[in-house]
Parts: C-alpha cells; structure tokens; sequence
C-alpha cells in the first residue's frame, strides 16, 4: 500500500515536538507499569501455560490459583516462582490439579530461592513458552491465509454484531461477511468489562453482546476461516481487550487468532471507572501480546466525542492518539498495528460541519500517515430519522474516502434506536459501496487549499493538542486525567475498580511471559 | 354535543390514509416475494398496497418497500395518554435546573445492598457508558455521583450518603432469589428510619430513596416504603429527570 497523499502543510517542528511531549507525559506511566503487576497479568502469565477452565461456580482456575497465591506469599514476586517451585515439589501435579487443590486449600506456597529458584524459572519458562509458540504459529497461520485468500483492500469495512449468543452471532456474521465485510466484531455483553474473571465456554445468554470466552473466540475464528474461504478473501474477527481482564483477553485473542481487539489507554479509566493504575499496567501487558500476536489493536478516542463536544475537544482525541501511540510502541507494537480511532461526530446543525469534518480527518490521516485508522460513523446526533441519519452516515462515508481512512464502521441508521434489522445491515453497506464506487478516485483530486478553511482548522486542532499536551507534562499524565480531562470525566488515580489488584514488584520479580516477550531471555 | 374528533394518515391529501414501510421476509426475492409482499401488506389493512421496491438480501431474504393506503381512522378522544408524573429534560436541561434551583451539584449516592453482586444495572445508570446511547449520571455537569458498588451493608450506605450530604440514594437489586431484593430494600428503609426519624427538623434533609431492578413492580414504591421503583429498561435521563423533579417539589413544599 503507498502511503496517504499528504495535503496540509503541518510544520514537521510542530508534529515532532508534539510527539516530543507525549513520550514525556507517557515516561511516568510506563516506569510505573514496569515496575508494577496485577491479578489480571498473573492470571494471563498462568492462561499462557496452558491453565483453563474453571470450578463448579465458574470462576476460573486461574482466579483460583492467583487468590491462592496472593494469601500465601503476595503477589510482589509474581506467581510464577511459587506456583512452579509448588508443581515441582509436588512432582507429578499439573497447573489444573495444582489449582483445584489450591483452592481447596491443600497447598501451601512459598517462594523458592537458591536452585530451587532456578529450576522452578526454568520450568515456568518452558511451560509459558508453549503459549506463546502457539501464537506465533496463529501468527503465521493469518500471513499464509492473507497470502492464500487475499488480503481486502482498504478501507476495511467494519461491522458489528451482537445477539448475546453466539451461535446467533455466527450465521449473522457470516451474512455479513457475505455481504461486503472485511471485518467482524463481536460486542461483548453489557458490564464484561467489569467482571474480574473472563467467564468459560461457549455462552448464549449475554446481555447487549456476547462475552468474550475463549471458546466464543475460537468458534467465530472458525466460522469466518469458512465463509473466508467462501468469499476469497481473509476476514478479520476483533473483540474488545478492555476492562478488568485486559492482559487475560488479549492472550485468548492471541491463543485463538483473533485479529484485531480494541486496547485503548484510556477508555476503562474515563469510561467504566477501572482505577488508572491498573489501567495501563494491564494495557502495558496486553499489548505486549498484542504486538507478538500481529494483531492490530483499535483505540477509543471516538468516545471521547460522545462525551465531550466533537469541535471544542478535536485536540483532546490527537493528545489521546499520540499517547495511544507512544504507549503501544513502547510495548513493541509497530505503526501498522496503531489503529488509532476518531469519529465524524460534529453535530450537522453547525455551518460547515462536513468542511470541519474533513479537516479532523486529515489532520489525523497525516499525523499518523502509516497506521490503520478506524473512522468511526455518528452515533451521538442519530436520532430516530433514520431517512436523515441515512444521509449523515453517506456523508460519513464520504469523508472517510476523501480522506484515506484504513478501517470504516459501517454507520447504521438506527444507531441507538433499536437493534439494527438484517435490512438495516444491508442499506448500510451499499451506502458505503455506493460511496466507495462513486467516489473512487476522488481523493485525488481532493486537494484543500493551501491556508483554506480546512488546512487552517487543522493547523489549529494541533497546536490546541500541542498546548494540551503541555499542560499534561507540567502536572502528569495521572493529574490531567483525575482533572476531566478527557472526556470531561474526573478520575483520580487512588480510586476506581481493580485498584486492589494492583501490586508492585519486588526485586527479584519474575514474569516468564515478559522475560519473553521482551525478548530478555538471554 | 360531540364534534368528530378522528385523524387519519396523510400522504398528500386530506383522508388520503397514505402510509409508506419498509420490511424483510425470510425468502428468495422474486415474483413469488414480490406477491407474498402485497398480501402481507394487503393483510395489515394496505389496500391497494404497491410494492415500489423489492431487493435480495443474500439468498435467503428479500427487503421491500411499500406504499398503500390504510383505511384505519382514529379516534382522538380515545386517546390517554400515560404521563409519567414527572418531565423529560434533556441532559442540558437536568443541569440547568440543578443549578438553578439547588445552586449547588446534586449528590447521588448509589450501591447494591447485601448479597447482590450485580452492578450491571447500578453501573448502567451511574457510569459515564450509560445505557441505551444515554450517557450515566456521572456524565451529568450537575450532578455529583458517588457509586459505592456491590454488596453494601444498608447501614453503611445510609452513613455514607449522610456523610456525602445526598441528595438521593440509588439502590439497584438484580438478585431476587427468595425475595431477596426486597429484603434489602426493607433494611434501607429502616436504616433511613433510624438516621431521620421524621421528615421534619434534621439537616440535611432525608435522601430520597430510589430503587431499581428487574423485578420490582413499579406500582409498588408505597409498598416498600420508598419514593420510587424503576424497572427494567430506564435510562439514566429519565432518573435525572426524576430526582430533579422530586427535588425541586420538596423544596417548593
């Protein structure tokens, strides 16, 4: 793919001190998460290792184990060392025998030291290690089936679906994919993201979504390699690495070739309460996996437009994305992976909304010219017109391909309304094919003019992010967020859920999974 | 003496009873579709009814819209309709009031109580996510949300709105098992009881008791001693709107 054309003229100085400023306010942030751990990434450090299912309550052996760990010795030196120092002593146990007797409180952990500590890393090691073989293999399993079928061309055509279960989930899907998507995401149902465990098995009884399982997972991957086959192309499945269980979904996600999940830096925090802290020690994590796995993650920026007003905070979602970046290439993930997120939510009645539009896009387009932008369609000024919302949505579309987005969400007229009908799925994708046809060499010829309404506009947005960003460095990352920053929500950082699963490491902390994912394993 | 009082759907002229739809059968497109889509329409009162429109959604299904006229007349008199006792406002203008009338931001503190682990509700209507494209009452400028999670104890909930000087408290009950939710709402109401033992005198004022879930019967707020019931499906706005509303009659009071 060639790069976008570029059509403002930013200021390199001005871009590059913008990104200046977002590794300064980001710095904090990740020494905090590489010095710390939580229940979640222990949890997803055992998931690697191979241990599943769960006990007859359906909490999982990983929660289990971790709980059993946690009273016995803490968690400050991971659960590695006492888990396999305990499988070792014990000789013949397996992580899922060891867990059940945990959790019935026949085992008794303690820390290893001397050869003890030696060996019990050397098997964690090795057991941790078979994950991760199995998500590169996945890894290599999508480039051959991208190579073999075809990867679409961009933009992506992205659609949801969400019936709360999942062998509902899979015919629509594979209807969907019939009818013109390249991409399938399946929404979770309500409030997963505040449960503290990834539930178990194939699940129909969800809420406004189906929740993310590991075996929800591996049967879409499944039905879409089958209908990928069908339509001669590799259609992409997505699912959400978000809320209190981030770093255990994004292993499942690697475990079952997904292919891209929403990791946003922020969302949890700003939008579901998740404590701060937590929130970006998981993500660190996560996307970590996410990076090993070649998967693409999406961020949430778009929602802070359903929040705050789409012109007045334009700045905060290019301050947000440049975090989102720094913050994922930090964890090893490279340009083509940042599928940084923005929306075309301006409310239409303001004058020359779509001009304005066009504007946030590019900027954005240009910003990050490499990374597969998802563009998100309005959902905060769909009201129950559905004639004008049809028409809001084509022009969505239009920007979209005027600007060189990578990743469209195909808009639904009855967004918010009511759950879209079959009908309602198919007059949203030929808007997109029709615009997509009409207009297919249109961004070539779309040239703003140079100090016109729009190259202005963007000119503006970015020194407004650059002020923001400013700001954010003088008083931390962590402050800005407690003062509403984003998404005009308070949020301080001592408060919020899963703050008690945080911890920080001891000297001599030891996570197999990290050793290997950032390729310490000297 | 009664005037006629009826309406009929107007397409362009006076009683023409013109109506246009749109809808999906689960069958092939074809002339087959084309005619089983006049007489369903025919059967929902279109006479004529003209399909204008007929597309294949993939093999299985067929979209169609179409015009006709209905011949169905209504009467207005019969018309009630059902008013919730309070207004619906906008988000701008929940806030507009709050300060208008309070001069300060509105506190609402909120928990499930007891055994109740489930926050899907609770959250659904405090956290900014909200529910059903409304943003939660965190969202709210005005407002001032204190959401203390799952499994509290009653007494502890009433100390802590005490302490936070609410407004309102907000108490969702998902678990119903063995009349479990109303169990729990019985000790608030009597933990409210023992910190104002009457409505008159103590300040700040009583929080007014808020209670919603699945299972309750909305009628029945009386019943449990409190000052309302939300059922399944509300929107946080219209619980905003609610406590403004509830709020500014006591203190008009």
């Amino acid at each position: 793919m060639s790069p976008p054309t570029r059509r403002l003229e930013l200021d390199p100085r001005t871009v590059a001190r913008a990104r200046r400023l977002a590794a300064r306010a980001a710095a904090p942030v990740i020494a905090l998460a590489r010095t710390s751990t939580t229940t979640s990434v222990e949890r997803a450090v055992l998931r690697l290792a191979g241990l599943a299912g769960a006990d007859a309550e359906g909490i999982p052996w990983v929660n289990r184990l971790v709980d059993a760990v946690r009273a016995d010795v803490g968690l400050e030196h991971g659960v590695a060392l006492p888990v396999w120092h305990a499988l070792a002593v014990s000789e013949h146990d397996d992580l899922s025998t060891l867990a059940q007797k945990a959790a019935a409180g026949g085992v008794r952990f303690t820390l290893p030291s001397g050869t003890y500590e030696r060996s019990a890393k050397t098997a964690a090691r090795r057991d941790v290690a078979r994950g991760i073989a199995t998500i590169d293999r996945n890894r290599r399993s999508r480039q051959r089936l991208l190579a073999r079928l075809g990867d679409p061309p961009k933009p992506w055509i992205y659609l949801i679906v969400a019936t709360g279960d999942i062998y509902e989930d899979i015919p629509q899907a594979q209807a969907a994919a019939r009818g013109g998507a390249d991409i399938i995401a399946v929404i979770r149902s309500t409030g997963q993201s505040l449960l503290d465990y990834v539930p178990e098995g194939a699940t129909r009884d969800g809420f406004a979504g189906t929740y993310a399982t590991q075996e929800n997972f591996r049967l879409m991957r499944t039905a879409l390699d089958e209908v990928s086959r069908e339509v001669g192309r590799y259609v992409r499945l997505t699912n959400y690495a978000s809320g209190l269980c981030m770093p255990e979904i994004a292993t499942l996600a690697g475990l079952e070739r997904l292919d891209m999940m929403l990791n946003d830096c922020m969302y949890g925090i700003i939008f579901r309460d998740i404590n701060p802290q937590r929130t970006f020690i998981d993500q660190r994590f996560s996307r970590q996996i996410h990076s090993r796995a070649g998967i693409i993650i999406n961020t949430g920026e778009d929602n802070y437009l359903t929040t705050a007003d789409a012109v007045d905070a334009a700045h905060t979602v290019i301050v947000s994305q440049l975090l989102n970046e720094r913050f994922g290439l930090e964890a090893g993930l490279e340009d083509w992976q940042l599928g940084l997120g923005h929306a075309f939510e301006i409310n239409p009645e303001v004058p020359e909304q779509f001009r304005l539009e066009l504007a946030h896009a590019q900027l954005v387009r240009e910003l990050f010219p490499n990374a597969p932008l998802k563009y998100m369609p309005p959902t905060k000024h769909m009201t129950g017109d559905v004639f004008f919302g049809y028409l809001l949505d084509a022009f969505f579309n239009l920007a979209g391909v005027m600007t060189e987005q990578s990743i469209l969400l195909v808009g639904m007229m009855t967004e918010g309304i009511v759950t879209p009908f079959l009908s309602d799925r198919d007059l949203a994708l030929e808007n997109v094919r029709y615009v997509r046809s009409a207009c297919a060499g249109l961004a070539e010829d779309f040239r703003p003019a140079p100090d016109g309404f729009i190259a202005r506009r963007a000119e503006q947005v970015l020194a407004e992010a650059v002020d923001l960003l400013e700001r954010i460095c003088d008083e931390s990352l962590f402050a800005a967020i407690a003062k509403g920053t984003f998404g005009v929500t308070k949020r301080p950082p001592d408060t919020g859920k899963g703050l008690d699963g945080v911890v920080t490491q001891a000297p001599g902390y030891y996570n197999p999974a990290s050793v290997l994912l950032e390729g310490r394993d000297a | 003496m009664s005037t006629i009082n009826v309406v009929r759907a107007y397409g362009d002229t006076t009683g023409d009873g013109m109506v246009q739809i749109s809808f999906t059968l689960p069958m092939p497109a074809g002339p087959k579709a084309e005619a089983a889509a006049a007489a369903f329409a025919a059967k929902m009162g279109l006479d004529p009814a003209l399909v204008v429109h007929a597309k294949g959604i993939g093999p299985d299904f067929t979209f169609f819209v179409v015009y006709g006229r209905s011949s169905v007349v209504v009467d207005l008199d019969e018309i009630v309709v059902a008013e919730r006792e309070y207004p619906l406002l906008t988000t701008k203008e929940i806030n507009l009031e709050v300060k208008s009338r309070l001069k300060r931001r509105l506190v609402v503190v909120g928990g499930t109580v007891g055994t109740d682990a489930h926050t899907v509700g609770l959250d659904a209507i405090l956290n900014v996510k909200g529910f059903a494209g409304e943003k939660g009452l965190e969202h709210y400028r005005e407002l001032r949300v204190v959401n203390l999670g799952a499994q509290l104890d009653a007494v502890e909930l009433v100390d802590r709105a005490l302490r936070e000087r609410a407004d309102a408290i907000l108490v969702s009950q998902v678990v119903t098992q063995r009349d479990a939710h109303v169990q729990h709402v019985q000790e608030v109401v009597t933990a409210l009881r023992d910190r104002w033992p009457s409505d008159s005198g103590r300040h700040p004022m009583r929080p007014l008791l808020v209670v919603g879930g699945p299972r309750f019967d909305p009628g029945a707020a009386a019943d449990l001693g409190v000052d309302r019931v939300f059922t399944r499906g509300t929107t946080p706005r219209e619980v905003a709107s609610y406590l403004v509303h509830a709020l500014s009659r006591r203190r008009a009071a």
